[in-house]
C-alpha cells in the first residue's frame, strides 16, 4: 500500500468533512436559494453578490478573516466563548464551518438557477389545487428541481474536498482533526517526499475527474426539465 | 540641434538606461523568517553598489522544488542547511559559493505582556489550550521547538496542545491573532534593535536545541550575474552581519 497511515486518516477526515459540508450547505442552501430566486426583493442584489464572494475571493483571504473572527478577540469568537464552546480555530467544527463559507455559491447557485428554471406555472396550478406552500416545495418545485439538486451536492462536495488554503489558514495541521488531504499533499511537497504526493495527488486529480464526469456524463442522456 | 541628432540622443539614452536596468538587478529566493533583516539588507546593499535585489520570500521546500523546475533564481537563501547541501550535490549551485548567512534563535512568544516568563517555566504549568509551533517536518524552526520539549520532558504533556502552521510565519500569526496563547516563533519575527517588541517571550537556549544554520548559496542561473556575487559579498560584510544581529539572529 504506498499510503500510509496518517494519508488514510487524511482521506477519512476530508470525506467526513465534505460530506457534513455538502448536507449541512443543502439544508441551509436551500432556503437561501428559494428566497433568491423568487424574491423581488432590493436586497437579492447585495445577499447574491455575498453568496458569490468566495468564488473570486483567494481561499488564504477567507481564512484570514476567519481566523481574526474566529479568535478570542473576534466577533464569532467572542459569541462561542460566551456559549462555552471555546474557539473554533484548530477544530473538526471549525473547518466545519469555514468550508460552509467557503462551499456556499457551489450549493446555493445551482439550487437558485434550478429554482428559477420552474417557473410560476406549476406553482400556480399546484395552488389552485389547493396545495399548501410546503406541499408545492416538496412535491412540485423539488422533483423539478432535482437535476439542479444532484448538482448542487456534487459541485459543494467536489469543491470542499479540494479547500485548501481556508483549512491551512484555520486548521493547525492536527492529524485526524484538521489534516485534510490537500494540506497532507502540500507537507509531502514541502518535505520533498514526492513519491507519496504523487499518489496523493494522482488520487485526488482521478477523484476530481470522476466526479465530473458524473456531473457532465449524466446531463448527456437525461432530457433537462422543460 | 537638427532632427537626426535630437533622435540619436534619445536612443543613446535608452540603451544606456535599459543596460544599466539589466545588469544590477539580483534574483532572490528568500526564506519567510528572513523578510525583515532581508529587506533592510537590500536598501543597504543598492546604496552602496547600486545593484537592486529582486526578492521573493517563502517556504524553502516550495523554493526547492521551484529551483529544480527552471525558477530564474540567481541567490538562495535558505531557511536551513540541508537545501542548499541537496542543491549543491545535485550541480545546481556554483560550486564553493554555500556559507552560513545567520543562525536562528528560538523564543517562546505570547501576545500577551506578563503571559511568557523568562525562564519558560510557562510551559511546565500549562493552563493554555494550544501551543503553535512551525510544522517540524519541513521547517527548522519546528524542528528545534521539538527538540526543546524533549528536552525539557515536555512532549507527551504538550502533544494534545500543539498546533502546527506551515511555516514559522503562520506559527507566529496563530499567537499574534491570539488563537494560540503562545508558540515558538523565530526571534527575528518579534524582535528589533536588540529588545523584543510586543507581547512577552522567553528566548530559548541554544543549548536546549541543535542549531537552526540557515545557508547561502548563489544558483547556476546567477554564475555570470556580478550582482549575485556582489550580495554574497555584502551579506559576509561587517555591515550587513551586525544589521543580521540586530534582528535577533546570531552569527
Amino acid at each position: 500500500m504506498p499510503l500510509s497511515a496518517a494519508d488514510l486518516t487524511a482521506i477519512r477526515l476530508t470525506l467526513e468533512l465534505a460530506t457534513l459540508t455538502t448536507l449541512l450547505l443543502l439544508l441551509l442552501g436551500m432556503p437561501l436559494a428559494w428566497w433568491l430566486a423568487r424574491t423581488r426583493s432590493r436586497l437579492k442584489g447585495v445577499v447574491g453578490a455575498v453568496v458569490a464572494l468566495p468564488l473570486v475571493l483567494p481561499p488564504t483571504v477567507i481564512g484570514f478573516y476567519l481566523l481574526l473572527s474566529m479568535g478570542p478577540n473576534g466577533a464569532i469568537g467572542g459569541l462561542t466563548q460566551a456559549l462555552g464552546l471555546g474557539t473554533l480555530p484548530f477544530s473538526f467544527a471549525g473547518l466545519v464551518v469555514g468550508s460552509l463559507v467557503y462551499s456556499l455559491p457551489f450549493v446555493v447557485q445551482p439550487l437558485q438557477n434550478a429554482f428559477e428554471a420552474v417557473g410560476d406555472g406549476p406553482l400556480e396550478a399546484a395552488a389552485t389545487l389547493r396545495a399548501s406552500p410546503w406541499d408545492r416545495f416538496f412535491s412540485v418545485v423539488l422533483p423539478l428541481a432535482r437535476p439542479g439538486v444532484v448538482t448542487a451536492a456534487i459541485l459543494g462536495f467536489a469543491h470542499t474536498v479540494g479547500e485548501f488554503g481556508v483549512v491551512l489558514m484555520i486548521g493547525g495541521n492536527i492529524p485526524g482533526k484538521t489534516r485534510v488531504v490537500s494540506v497532507q499533499l502540500f507537507d509531502h511537497v514541502e518535505a520533498m517526499e514526492y513519491a507519496q504526493a504523487h499518489w496523493l495527488a494522482g488520487g485526488m486529480l482521478l477523484f476530481s475527474f470522476l466526479i465530473l464526469l458524473a456531473l457532465y456524463g449524466r446531463r448527456q442522456h437525461r432530457p433537462r426539465w422543460s | 540641434m537638427s532632427r537626426r541628432l535630437l533622435s540619436l540622443l534619445a536612443l543613446a539614452s535608452a540603451f544606456a538606461t535599459a543596460q544599466g536596468v539589466r545588469a544590477d538587478d539580483v534574483q532572490v529566493a528568500v526564506a519567510a523568517n528572513f523578510t525583515a533583516p532581508m529587506q533592510a539588507i537590500a536598501e543597504g546593499f543598492q546604496k552602496k553598489t547600486g545593484h537592486t535585489v529582486v526578492a521573493a520570500y517563502g517556504a524553502t521546500g516550495q523554493f526547492y522544488a521551484q529551483i529544480q523546475n527552471g525558477a530564474p533564481f540567481e541567490v538562495f537563501l535558505s531557511a536551513d542547511d540541508t537545501t542548499p547541501a541537496k542543491l549543491e550535490q545535485e550541480g545546481k549551485t556554483v560550486a564553493g559559493s554555500r556559507f552560513t548567512y545567520a543562525i536562528g534563535t528560538l523564543a517562546l512568544w505570547s501576545a500577551k505582556p506578563g503571559y511568557v516568563d523568562d525562564k519558560g517555566d510557562v510551559l511546565k504549568k500549562g493552563g493554555f489550550q494550544h501551543l503553535s509551533i512551525a510544522n517540524p517536518k519541513t521547517a527548522p524552526y519546528g524542528l528545534a521547538a521539538t527538540q526543546v520539549m524533549d528536552k525539557l520532558g515536555l512532549t507527551q504533556a504538550l502533544a494534545g496542545k500543539l498546533v502546527e502552521g506551515q511555516n514559522i510565519t503562520q506559527a507566529y500569526q496563530f499567537v499574534s491573532t491570539g488563537n494560540a496563547e503562545l508558540g515558538f516563533v523565530a526571534l527575528s519575527q518579534i524582535y528589533k534593535d536588540g529588545k523584543v517588541t510586543d507581547g512577552s517571550a522567553w528566548i530559548v537556549p541554544s543549548s536546549l536545541h541543535e542549531p537552526i544554520r540557515q545557508d547561502a548559496v548563489i544558483l547556476d542561473k546567477g554564475k555570470d550575474n556580478k550582482a549575485a556575487q556582489a550580495l554574497v559579498d555584502y551579506l559576509k560584510s561587517p555591515e550587513a552581519t551586525a544589521l543580521i544581529e540586530r534582528f535577533g539572529y546570531a552569527h
